[in-house]
């Protein structure tokens, strides 16, 4: 079994980065873990787990900033926060569920690296976008920071996009700052019952294009949505969260369900716990949880709204399986059978018309080493994308192949 | 002013004549300008106490002409500037005297609305006022307003990840950007995004917006539309300390509301203001604030009604709701005009653009009117209070011997206090030619030598935009080399299992 590093503090980090390219030893980088089958294998010498790096170190509720060593939980910052009325706005999803790992045990520096959202990112965008600074060693065995403790700052190249959705393979973290906001007072979601997808998606670009300030719009088919809150229907579910101040929310859902009645007779509402319950199992994808069907592909996707509902059909018409639909119809998971190499070809060939991208979030190890997990870019991104690991990490020992193949 | 560009390479103005024949090739007719008479408009951007000539300048009008006149410029080791609408306050577009001055001013098409993804697909060339002009009667704009948005163009507010008023609720270019397409110096056109949500891979886009046209050249934009709310008012709250408005702006926050807009100004800036504009500010206030809420009518009456219990708690004298549009517009015209406005009360001023952690509010301007007995100039603050963005004015005359001088240094000092106290050298402006020679207060070497290796990525040999953001130029080979131990460094003792 290979070896685990477990560094104390930052000068640990320092070290080991430093002893593995003097050793070649290449790095397996991890939080608490939890995304460890995201991606293609990496054949590490040695695991560096981070998860010692721990705590929140500063929180300015009223500046709207908290700052965290890397390895700090995230069930440990949303308690926090949420002690002050105060939410993570990209409401990242935790993949516990879907991969069967340990819930709640992600990392804030993991969720950052690979930069997650949930269903808010549709108005409030994603992890990158409330990500402010950091701190980190590269793969030159150097520590440099970006960034600052302020929610508003162009100075110097916006490293932290970078690292948001770098995947460990560019530099490890080791602290982080982030723009955290206020949990909105009450929200209620306003449901369409028995749309098809592409109706749904035409009642979802509806009501983005009102003033219904939707921070969440969500289509789930009727045995999708038979997993949520709003299975008691049996059908097909459009959802669409309102939330904010008390009359707001009011006028708000008033116009919505005016603007869903012209798509759908049927509605319905979820207010209270049922409504936080159906979008937590929206951000979370717990309709496709492992359990019992782990062997089943689960592909991430990101297109244009207007091409979700065909593209959804492509795949799932050649792949069987099923799809949900989050952001408007930006977002669909789709959580196919078991085919060969987990319908790629279908997959990627099915976007390349609209423009997106696809990431295979689950899939066997042995699948995941021979196909493409990550999209894969035109030629001189792909080749812009390895310089850039290549001045961060020429020796290849932070997470090498695990995005692509040399990266 | 003081600061050293890159020396100026004497072989590449030995050949002006055949670069610029072989420009015109590329770009035929009146898209080269070599006349010295001709190029002096482009001599300087907003930062108008810096002035350079380029060596020559071309408008191209295709991004098939801009790729070419990169790889020619590439290949013959040729220093290339990217321009806008040139209205940088940090001198992002100054020329360089062996340049090519590379307007994009031609690209001024929208080539599509998409309503049904809520996106704008433009070129470079458009002003960030027009994007949302060609939307409204559609009931769409397009979020980030910098102050300069009828003149200031698209490509430009990529290039600074522009902020603007509303940033604090709407974010600044960058949350707003779906998709570009970039040209690098070699002439590769990159498509980074397009109409989907985040990046697949490295965030690429991420990375080229802000970059002050260091890493590449924007030929397309496609950035999201949003629905243009009901209504939107205005607060003028009046207080008779400034420590009382910062007191405000943290209780606000504090409960957890986060208006559209929240701007500060001080006394100097109100009375230059009111006396420009008469909008209306009462003059027997320290500190102002403008608080604006959009949305649904129901929740900005809500919200104003909040937002004055709580101002009367923080000791407010003054408190003034706007009525109608046109004196909402009336509130804002005092605070847009400031910068206008503080040009009437002094021959010159010098604009700073810190951020600072709002806590820290009181200690900065205190500290400020202690520097700014020091250096015998007077300050006016306006404040982007609700993301703590400072833009202090320093009053000079730059026909006075060594004013010039004292207002730069009382500007450094300015900013290194903002760093000090936990914040930044820029919060939207950028760092330019301005405040390049301050990075090393807030960044170290290995800080600024990883910034650069991005660069490298994108630019090996550094022919775009050098002289700009980093005080020190490093060749890529030289941040190649890996100083990696030879005597095999044994992995130390830590916890391994």
């Amino acid at each position: 079994m290979s070896d685990i590093f477990k560094p104390r503090d930052d000068k640990d980090l320092e070290a080991i980065i430093q002893a593995a390219l003097s050793r070649d030893t290449v790095l397996e980088v991890i939080g608490a873990g939890t995304k460890r089958t995201i991606g293609r294998p990496v054949q590490a010498g040695a695991t560096l787990d981070i998860s010692g790096l721990s705590g929140v170190t500063l929180y300015e509720p009223n500046e709207l900033v908290l700052t965290a060593r890397a390895g700090t939980p995230l069930a440990v910052i949303e308690e926090a926060i949420a002690a002050t009325g105060q939410q993570l706005a990209f409401e990242p999803i935790d993949y516990a569920a879907v991969l069967g790992t340990p819930r709640g045990a992600a990392t804030l520096g993991g969720v950052l690296a690979c930069n997650l959202s949930g269903p808010r990112r549709l108005c409030a965008g994603a992890a990158r976008d409330h990500f402010l600074g950091f701190s980190a060693v590269s793969g030159r065995g150097e520590t440099f920071k970006s960034g600052g403790r302020v929610v508003k700052n162009v100075t110097g190249y916006d490293l932290c996009k970078l690292m948001a959705g770098s995947w460990g393979t560019l530099a490890v973290m080791t602290d982080v700052t982030i723009k955290v906001l206020p949990r909105p007072e009450t929200e209620e979601t306003v449901l369409a019952l028995g749309l098809a997808p592409a109706d749904a998606v035409k009642a979802m670009t509806a009501i983005m294009g009102s003033r219904c300030e939707a921070s969440g719009a969500a289509h789930l088919p009727a045995h999708v949505a038979l997993r949520t809150t709003a299975g008691k229907h049996h059908a097909p579910v459009t959802a669409i969260r309102i939330d904010g101040v008390a009359p707001s929310v009011a006028h708000r859902v008033r116009e919505a369900r005016e603007i869903l009645g012209v798509f759908a007779p049927d509605g319905a509402t979820l207010s209270g716990t049922a409504s936080t319950e159906f979008w937590t199992a929206v951000r979370h994808v717990l309709p496709f949880a492992a359990t019992g069907k782990a062997e089943r592909p689960l592909w991430r996707i990101s297109v244009p709204p207007s091409a979700a509902a065909k593209v959804a059909d492509d795949i799932c018409g050649a792949l069987g399986g099923e799809a949900m639909w989050d952001w408007a119809g930006g977002l669909i998971w789709i959580e196919c059978l078991p085919v060969e190499n987990a319908g790629a070809g279908i997959v990627r060939r099915a976007i390349r018309e609209a423009g997106g991208h696809a990431t295979l979030i689950r899939a066997p190890a042995a699948l995941r080493a021979t196909v493409d997990v990550f999209q894969d870019d035109a030629a001189p991104v792909a080749a812009l994308s390895r310089r850039i690991k290549q001045g961060f990490d020429p020796k290849g020992v932070l997470n090498p192949g695990r995005m692509w193949a040399g990266v | 002013m003081t600061v050293t560009m890159p020396e100026p390479d004497a072989a590449v103005l030995g050949r002006r004549a055949r670069i610029v024949a072989a420009l015109r090739r590329i770009v035929p007719g009146e898209g080269v300008i070599a006349a010295e008479r001709e190029m002096k408009s482009y001599e300087t951007d907003g930062l108008t106490a810096y002035r350079q000539l380029p060596m020559v300048v071309v408008l191209p009008d295709t991004v098939a002409q801009v790729a070419q006149v990169l790889r020619y410029c590439h290949d013959e080791g040729i220093r290339v500037v990217p321009r806008g609408a040139g209205t940088s306050l940090s001198g992002g577009a100054l020329p360089l005297a062996d340049g090519v001055l590379l307007s994009m001013a031609k690209f001024k098409r929208i080539k599509e609305i998409d309503f049904d993804n809520r996106v704008a697909v433009v070129e470079p060339g458009v002003t960030n006022l027009a994007i949302s002009q060609a939307v409204a009667q559609d009931g769409f704009y397009y979020a980030p307003d910098p102050s300069s948005q009828i003149a200031c163009t698209i490509g430009g507010n990529v290039a600074e990840n522009s902020g603007g008023v509303h940033c604090l609720k709407y974010g600044m270019t960058t949350n707003n950007l779906l998709g570009c397409e970039i040209v690098l110096i070699t002439g590769e056109v990159l498509r980074l995004g397009g109409r989907h949500l985040d990046s697949g891979g490295y965030d690429l886009l991420g990375i080229v917006t802000g970059s002050e046209g260091l890493l590449g050249v924007v030929t397309e934009v496609t950035v999201r539309l949003l629905k243009k709310p009901e209504t939107a008012r205005a607060m003028l709250i009046g207080f008779p300390a400034s420590e009382d408005a910062g007191a405000c702006v943290a209780a606000i926050i504090g409960a957890g509301i986060i208006p559209a807009g929240m701007e500060m100004m001080d006394r100097p800036a109100i009375h230059a203001a009111e006396e420009f504009v008469h909008a209306g500010y009462p003059l027997d206030v320290e500190a102002l604030l403008i608080v604006e809420f959009d949305g649904p009518a129901a929740e900005v009456d809500y919200l104003i009604e909040r937002v004055r219990s709580l101002a009367g708690d923080c000791k407010a004298a003054t408190v003034a709701v706007s009525r109608d549009e046109q004196e909402r517009n009336l509130f804002w015209a005092g605070r847009k005009a400031a910068f206008p406005a503080v040009g009437r009360i002094s021959p010159d001023y010098y604009c700073m653009d810190g951020t600072i952690p709002r806590a820290k509010l009181s200690l900065v301007l205190k500290r400020m009117r202690e520097m700014s007995e020091t250096y015998g100039l007077r300050c006016a603050n306006v404040f982007h209070a609700g993301d703590g963005n400072l833009h202090p004015l320093i009053l000079y005359d730059a026909n006075t011997p060594g004013e010039l001088e004292r207002a730069e240094a009382f500007g450094s000092d300015i900013l290194k206090l903002c760093v000090e106290v936990g914040g930044v050298l820029t919060g939207e402006h950028g760092v330019g030619v301005e405040k390049r020679d301050l990075m090393p207060v807030m960044f170290n070497a290995a800080d600024l030598d990883h910034q650069q290796r991005l660069k490298c990525a994108f630019d090996d040999k550094g022919l775009l935009n050098p002289g700009k953001v980093f005080p020190t130029l490093h060749r890529c080979a030289e941040l190649g080399r890996m100083h990696v131990s030879n005597g095999q460094l044994p992995f130390p003792d830590i916890p391994r299992f």
